[in-house]
């Protein structure tokens, strides 16, 4: 069967949804942004399919993939210092428990 | 017929080393087969034809993204802990699979316009071109180091001792 542009999109969409899912349903904030990751990956697969197969004289997709890459690692170098610190803080980093701001 | 059975066996690992990044209970495998994850995506790049995303994947998500979050498990000692559930595991499971089936749905359904042009190879001059040459993206390259930047002096504050 001839691998095209739908293949990669339903291969971005389960990889996305299970991002999702952990990102939702975890208690640890390292497996949260761990999971946060994967769905960036979804989204830059998505990006460089489209790229490949509806525009590929053009490498516009490719060049936003570049920019979300550059994003994802400013993402996770804050998002791990701030779970560091608060690890500091309160010994713990369970996401569930982590509710000063809410009402 | 090569791309196909590479892009199948990619998909595969990828999608299986996804399930176990939020399956394991372990956290210091679940941050392993994160890394796996990571090489499929790059291997995908391949399979798409983008040989510079896919070296740059592996250099920044395997080289440094993965051992952020290596350190950062060491350092909160959460593998004692383990991966836990919260109290909307079946809720958030259920709307997931209700996300997946529309997207999927939609996916399908849609009548993309589908290209069939040779991919350009290699791209690493032609991405260069697009992101520095005239009437390219050379204010957001600007911007990201500035963002890059921003996000280092964020990171040290945050992690000093007071």
């Amino acid at each position: 069967m001839e691998v095209g542009l739908e293949h990669y999109l339903i291969l971005s969409t389960v990889l996305f949804s299970i991002g999702l899912y952990g990102a939702l349903s975890k208690r640890s904030a390292v497996v949260i942004l761990m999971s946060i990751e994967i769905m960036l990956a979804a989204v830059t697969v998505t990006m460089v399919a489209f790229s490949r197969y509806i525009v590929p004289t053009e490498l516009t997709g490719q060049i936003f993939t570049i920019f979300i890459i550059v994003v994802a690692a400013a993402e996770a170098a804050v998002g791990l210092a701030i779970i560091i610190a608060i690890y500091r803080r309160r010994e713990n980093i369970d996401a569930s428990k982590i509710d000063l701001l809410k009402w | 017929m090569g791309l196909e059975i590479s892009f199948w066996i990619l998909a595969v690992v990828t999608i299986i080393s996804a399930v176990a990044v939020v399956w394991l209970r372990n956290i210091f495998r679940a941050a392993l087969s994160l890394i796996l994850c990571f090489l499929g995506v790059a291997g995908i790049f391949v399979t798409l034809s983008a040989d510079f995303l896919a070296a740059i994947q592996i250099l920044i998500y395997v080289g440094a993204v993965a051992i952020l979050i290596i350190l950062a498990i060491m350092l909160t000692r959460e593998v004692e802990k383990g991966s836990l559930s919260n109290k909307l595991k079946i809720p958030v499971l259920v709307t997931t699979l209700l996300f997946l089936g529309v997207a999927i749905y939609a996916v399908i359904n849609t009548s993309w316009s589908v290209v069939t042009l040779p991919p350009q190879e290699p791209t690493t001059s032609a991405i260069a071109n697009q992101l520095f040459g005239r009437d390219g993206f050379v204010l957001a390259v600007e911007i990201s180091a500035i963002m890059l930047l921003a996000a280092i002096i964020g990171a040290v504050t945050l992690m000093r001792e007071e």
